[in-house]
């Protein structure tokens, strides 16, 4: 994986080249970004990189398109249900469809993540039910799904946090001599935090198998990049000694071929990659926020023309490899997600009340074994049995 | 006939531990048929300004709130018949899931985030060996005080148990004691208890309506506003005096105001000016075919004076900054138009108006003074103003002593223009005339720069010609 190892270098070397059309050049008000990594333009038009050749096959590249979405429309309807008094809190990941779907399918089966607690598309990818996200929003459980099975670790709220799970994890990868890569998902706020920063001299120090992967949504809550960084995130890593790459986190093939490659570096020993994927957050941090106190809707207006869905959209119908009756498919089939969704959430049981008994430990322990039993006496020392 | 299946559709806290929110407007009206997850209202919370989208699919029966009132989250605030019944039912409390400290069907609260112990004490499966009451509750060593708050440990017995003791005890109290008094403590949440003691309510006189009997906003509302009746006040019901809560837009603006009038040393002056010939001018303009559907409003022409002559007087337009000891010279104008809505005094402003056409500005200003009429400006658009116009013409008044926008140096208030006898041409004529009003910020502008700058927009208003010589 030199295209990786080179970055550091390369971005010296490319100085004196002609860069030739530049990706972000279409893109109105964004600064031209000669590092960042395209293979889609915002028009739908495909581009290709030296470094990052990427093959994909026709039905992927509809696979594409179709996780996006569902998962959009998942997202549009928790949104809703939050609005209706059915969950506590919401996290839309609006926008960072393609960042979120191009990580997470660039995973293997025995790799592992570590999400935010944003990451509905990773969890998608990683064949996590929706409903099991759900039931941590309504707050009747903690995620439903088994970390282990789905090589998809539980959301994790404190911010930054999962770095230090995601670089420990990969240390014991490493020590098993197991390969299989790790995947730490953060945020742009979440690099100002001391354990990133720390997760990040451990994983370089001992060359670990993680893959940082910063989706750069240019907001931490209220507080835009600019104050939380005076350089680009993707050149910090320069700084913890491992390379950094800035890609177009809306643009889920440039997403899916830099994350391919910082994985299979990381399985091959060479050691942490940054990827820096360079997108916005189109909705509210949650939904108990109000964005417009913070941004113009200018901006917004902006980063709606660089669409993750819409340029995958063009590309598949322009260049003939989906019609129309795809594109309805997969409008009728996002409608019936989000009604399984509703259903799911609105009629979602309690879990039993022995349940918090289990996936404490690896194997029950004889004083968890006597808590249970007696707990399960007490339960059923009610009329009408245990619950 | 079908028959009706009526669902009720509660305040949900849509933020994180909200307990109320304004509702600002319905977007739907009895009659209306509803989509699952259309936009019903929009409803402002201490967060954010959201639509709320509908749970259900069907036809509005009521509207239960109205436009502008304050409601509790967990109050029901719309039915809607979702039809298909098999029989009609009497509306439900939201049936899925629940709001905050509301008990849903299955018997559980839900609390800020997600839902916590059922503690409906009714609904509780009774223990199969009955343990005496006296006996106290199985899991504590002793009974606990009543007079200590019981601790929900998130559904643990302890608490509950705590509780429903501490129920018991203020419900025998009750009854023991004369009526009138309650138990060694009355319920009440937090807010409400504030609320009571800042009005000299006295929670142990009321009887609470809520759930549990806890007493809420509305009861304490109901015993400030009707007061005992006195013998020797029966005679004649005079008006009582009403009390207006200070908050939102009002309360901002108080807290803007006093902060404004005892930091910067304001400074008025006053000119009058004939204006007769801006009139003339407003006319001709409206006449041009690039201004045609351009409403030429005698407030854009002052608006355009008041940036040509703010472009020769820089200092007019900045601000003082106390902690730098500075003064922050703007690079451009943000022009704020004091604007009165239904709810409260607003003064958004118009970015880099400086750079606008006078087309442009006319649309900027309607668009501005539109949208705070109809109380949608969006706060970005409310803040980062420069220098501030006050258009109190409208109201039929001459003039005023505007305070500042807080952090501006100047702002100009805009009377009324009226035909008066003037001396024009060395003889008594009916003139239209109107006088300015500027007050500034002592601390920037001084007596002859805010001279200069007024005596300059009123020479631009009398004979707009001078603005060939800006």
């Amino acid at each position: 994986m030199t295209a990786v190892r080179n970055e550091i270098e390369a971005e010296t070397d490319r100085a004196g080249d002609d860069p030739g059309p530049l990706p972000g050049a279409g893109a109105p008000h964004l600064p031209q970004q000669p590092d960042l990594v395209q293979l889609l333009t915002p028009e739908g038009e495909r581009l290709e990189h030296p470094e990052y050749p990427l093959e994909v096959s026709d039905a992927e590249l509809r696979g594409f398109y179709r996780d996006m979405v569902l998962v959009r429309r998942w997202d549009a309807e928790a949104t809703a249900l939050q609005r209706q008094g059915e969950l506590g809190i919401w996290a839309s990941l609006l926008g960072q469809e393609a960042a979120q779907l191009g990580a997470g399918r660039a995973l293997q089966d025995g790799d592992m993540a570590f999400p935010t607690y944003r990451e509905h598309g990773v969890a998608w990818a990683r064949g996590v039910d929706p409903l099991h996200v759900m039931s941590l929003f309504r707050g009747v459980d903690n995620g439903g799904w088994h970390p282990r099975e789905r090589g998809f670790a539980l959301y994790t709220i404190v911010i930054g946090a999962q770095c230090l799970h995601a670089t420990g994890y990969a240390m014991g990868v490493q020590r098993d001599g197991a390969e299989s890569a790790v995947l730490a998902f953060l945020g742009d706020g979440a690099t100002s935090q001391g354990e990133v920063n720390e997760a990040m001299v451990f994983a370089a120090s001992f060359a670990a198998p993680v893959v940082f992967f910063c989706q750069n949504n240019q907001y931490a809550i209220s507080v835009p990049l600019e104050r939380q960084s005076k350089v680009p995130l993707y050149r910090r890593a320069a700084g913890f000694g491992f390379p950094g790459v800035r890609v177009d986190g809306n643009d889920v093939l440039a997403v899916l071929a830099v994350t391919r490659a910082a994985l299979r570096a990381a399985r091959e020993g060479q050691g942490p990659t940054f990827i820096e994927a360079f997108t916005y957050r189109m909705g509210a941090h949650t939904t108990s926020d109000d964005p417009t106190r913070y941004r113009l809707a200018h901006e917004v207006e902006e980063w709606k023309l660089r669409d993750p869905i819409a340029r995958l959209k063009a590309y598949l119908s322009r260049s003939g490899l989906a019609d129309a009756a795809f594109f309805d498919g997969v409008e009728a089939e996002a409608d019936e997600l989000a009604g399984r969704i509703r259903r799911g959430t609105v009629e979602m049981p309690d879990p039993p009340p022995t349940a918090m008994f289990d996936g404490v430990h690896a194997e029950m322990t004889p004083p968890l074994a006597a808590q249970r039993a007696a707990f399960e006496a007490y339960q059923a020392s009610f009329e009408g049995g245990a619950a | 006939m079908t028959h009706a299946t009526l669902r009720r559709f509660a305040l949900p806290d849509v933020g994180e531990g909200l307990t109320e929110a304004e509702l600002l407007q319905w977007l739907v009206a009895v009659g209306d048929t509803v989509t699952v997850n259309q936009p019903l209202c929009e409803v402002e919370t201490a967060k954010a300004a959201v639509e709320l989208p509908s749970p259900y699919a069907g036809v509005v029966v009521e509207l239960l709130v109205e436009a502008g009132a304050t409601v509790d989250v967990g109050t029901p605030i719309i039915t809607v018949d979702t039809g298909g019944g098999t029989a009609a039912e009497p509306p439900e409390a939201p049936q899925p899931g629940g709001l905050i400290g509301e008990t849903t069907a299955n018997g559980r609260t839900a609390v800020l985030v997600g839902y916590g112990p059922r503690s409906t004490e009714a609904r509780r499966r009774p223990r199969r060996t009955a343990v005496p009451e006296a006996a106290g509750p199985p899991l504590l060593a002793t009974a606990p005080d009543a007079r200590s708050k019981p601790v929900r440990h998130g559904g643990l017995e302890v608490g509950r148990q705590a509780e429903a003791a501490a129920i018991r005890e203020d419900a025998a109290s009750s009854a023991a004691v004369a009526p009138g008094r309650r138990g060694p403590r009355p319920l009440a949440k937090p807010p409400v208890r504030k609320y009571a003691k800042d009005l000299g309510v006295d929670l142990a006189q009321l009887t609470g309506t809520g759930p549990g009997g806890v007493i809420t906003r509305a009861d304490v509302d109901a015993a400030r506003t009707a007061p005992a009746p006195r013998a020797d006040m029966a005679i004649s019901a005079p008006r009582g005096e009403e009390r207006i809560p200070v908050k939102g837009v009002r309360k901002h603006t108080a807290a803007a105001m006093v902060a404004s009038a005892f930091t910067a040393p304001h400074v008025t002056e006053f000119l009058t000016v004939d204006v007769t010939r801006m009139m003339k001018l407003r006319r001709r303009l409206a006449e041009r075919p690039e201004l045609a559907g351009v409403r030429i409003s005698p407030l854009l022409l002052v608006a355009k004076a008041v940036l040509l002559a703010a472009a020769r007087h820089l200092l007019v337009n900045s601000s003082w900054d106390e902690a730098a000891q500075e003064i922050v010279v703007h690079g451009q104008v943000n022009l704020g138009i004091a604007a009165a809505t239904p709810r409260g005094l607003v003064v958004p402003n118009v970015k880099d108006a400086g750079r606008l056409s006078l087309a442009e500005l006319a649309g900027a200003l309607a668009e501005l003074t539109d949208t705070a009429r109809a109380g949608r400006t969006a706060p970005a658009d409310l803040t980062g103003g420069t220098l501030t116009i006050t258009n109190v013409g409208v109201f039929g008044v001459d003039t005023g002593t505007p305070i500042l926008n807080p952090g501006e140096a100047a702002i100009l208030a805009f009377g009324a223009i009226a035909e008066r006898p003037w001396v024009h041409k060395g003889e008594v004529r009916p003139r239209q005339v109107t006088t300015l009003a500027l007050s500034f910020d002592h601390r920037i502008v001084d007596g002859e720069l805010g001279s200069r700058f007024l005596a300059d927009v009123g020479a631009l208003l009398a004979d707009p010609g001078t603005a060939l010589a800006f």
